[in-house]
């Protein structure tokens, strides 16, 4: 018997459902020991059963079972912050600053004027922790020791940034744009956790200050009352319960852009470049490679060969528009095209679905891939870097067909 | 403090909004010379299954870098000697020597 809490488990990377350890296992790099025992399904207010990575500060992911719909509703959507000190913000007496030495016209506007005063732009997409699936790292490599659940998909409603970096009177000096948030570090000498994004992005008729989440005010959660949307790049520059926005002539030196969100230079397949923190070895991380999930099925599963039997899941990219998913049942030897679902937008998820014709009882791989509009697809072995990004790997599931 | 401003923040209603400082408690180290140690310098700023979830794959040199990292970029103020015993404690308990 499956109960819902194994289902909620085994949906989600190195955990066998009950029974499943009969099975060979074909996924290699499951999660750290210490993680799958530690983990826990926790209710956080306003939230369904998510499983906990850590109390406090509190990170929490998406069960992959959750992954039914490509928007991610807002009571299933991970949480995750660095430092433990997260206050309740009123939305009445918040306010946000605009400023900085490349910002001569220094304002700052309430919830009600930044909805009121600008332009209101709605985008779909994805929000993924740049370290989703770090757990699965082989070698395993310290962090928050996410599976497959560290991002979600939400329609985000707010203000384009640029329109208030416009009234700002930004000038030609600004090199980049840097966004503090409400939440506090432990102690006063540890780094406050403050990203940046270059100017150009920052201009992105995308990038957004988002106020509104699926149709509802932002969870706390999820940074209420307002976030920055970076469409396109990962979170660590999707400051929740942002204050504080300014434009800066000189790249931002701190723990959080020198050191922390960098990935080698040259491995990975990306576009977009965030020059002004280039180093000769490393380089910010920016947009999201090209990947996909399979959400109705988990390793280790047995299913019923007399009824249809179909793969479903999730593809998406750092918004340049899923092209293409395929699908292997033959443990990689042939691949499939898969039915793309509803397309909401370049920057959303991408749900796709594909009937499986076998029948033969016995055991099945199940793999699936994507490759996004610039022919960018996933890998079959992991690249491998220190902090564990970009996690693309193509995933391999055993089911057996009974 | 290197903030960019803390004008905002006089209008936050503040409060720790984490509702799990309960299920917190239920987390336990393994019962070895220096655990206290361990709960009272890491505890003071996250909770201990930052710990737990890195095991047991961190080598002694892992965990020793971890430590260092607490102090020197996050500003922990542990004295050399207990940081000495807790990177002992976390590699003879939660890694793999």
């Amino acid at each position: 018997m499956v109960t819902r809490r194994s289902m909620l488990e085994g949906a989600f990377g190195g955990l066998a459902l009950a029974g499943g350890g009969l099975l060979a296992r074909v996924a290699r790099g499951g999660l750290p020991a210490g993680t799958i025992e530690s983990s826990t399904l926790e209710t956080l207010p306003g939230k369904r059963p998510l499983l906990k990575r850590s109390f406090r500060p509190p990170n929490y992911e998406t069960p992959v079972a959750y992954f039914d719909d490509a928007i991610t509703p807002n009571d299933r959507f991970f949480v995750r912050w660095h430092h433990m000190n997260i206050p309740v913000v009123d939305p009445a007496s918040w306010r946000l600053q605009l400023g900085g030495e490349a910002a001569p016209n220094v304002f700052a506007v309430s919830l009600d004027q930044l909805k009121r005063e600008f332009e209101a732009i709605e985008i779909v997409a994805v929000c993924q922790c740049s370290g989703n699936r770090r757990g699965l790292s082989d070698p395993h490599v310290p962090g928050v020791e996410w599976g497959y659940g560290a991002m979600g998909n939400a329609r985000w409603k707010g203000a384009r940034l640029r329109d208030l970096l416009v009234r700002a009177g930004m000038t030609k000096d600004a090199v980049e744009i840097a966004f503090n948030g409400a939440d506090r570090p432990p102690l006063d000498q540890t780094p406050s956790f403050i990203k940046s994004i270059p100017v150009w992005k920052a201009l992105d008729e995308n990038t957004i200050i988002a106020y509104e989440m699926n149709g509802s005010p932002l969870p706390h959660w999820n940074g209420a009352p307002a976030r920055i949307v970076v469409p396109g790049w990962t979170a660590t520059y999707w400051v929740k319960q942002v204050t504080n926005i300014r434009a800066l002539t000189q790249p931002l030196s701190s723990f959080w852009m020198n050191a922390a969100y960098r990935i080698p230079k040259g491995k990975f397949p990306l576009v977009d470049r965030f020059t002004s923190q280039e180093s000769d070895t490393t380089t910010p991380i920016t947009e999201i490679v090209v990947n996909s999930l399979i959400t109705n099925l988990s390793d280790g599963q047995r299913v019923e060969s007399a009824s249809p039997i179909s793969v479903k899941g999730l593809a998406w990219d750092g918004g340049y528009g899923i092209r293409r998913v395929e699908v292997s049942t033959d443990d990689g030897r042939t691949w499939e095209t898969a039915d793309l679902g509803t397309d909401l937008g370049r920057f959303s998820f991408r749900p796709w679905s594909f009937a499986v014709r076998q029948r033969a009882k016995g055991p099945m791989t199940v793999m699936a891939r994507a490759t996004n509009a610039l022919g960018a697809g996933q890998t079959l072995d992991l690249i491998f870097n220190g902090p564990g990004y970009h996690n693309n790997v193509i995933q391999k599931l055993a089911i057996e067909l009974i | 403090m290197n903030r960019l401003s803390g004008l905002a923040l006089a209008a936050l209603t503040l409060g720790l909004a984490t509702g799990a400082a309960a299920d917190e408690r239920m987390l336990r180290l393994k019962d070895a010379p220096d655990a206290a140690t361990v709960r009272a310098h890491c505890s003071s700023c996250h909770s201990i299954d930052y710990i737990l979830m890195n095991s047991p794959f961190m080598k002694r040199a892992g965990w020793e870098a971890e430590v260092r990292k607490m102090i020197k970029v996050m500003g922990a103020p542990i004295p050399d000697d207990e940081a000495a015993r807790i990177v002992d404690y976390l590699a003879r308990q939660y890694g793999s020597e």
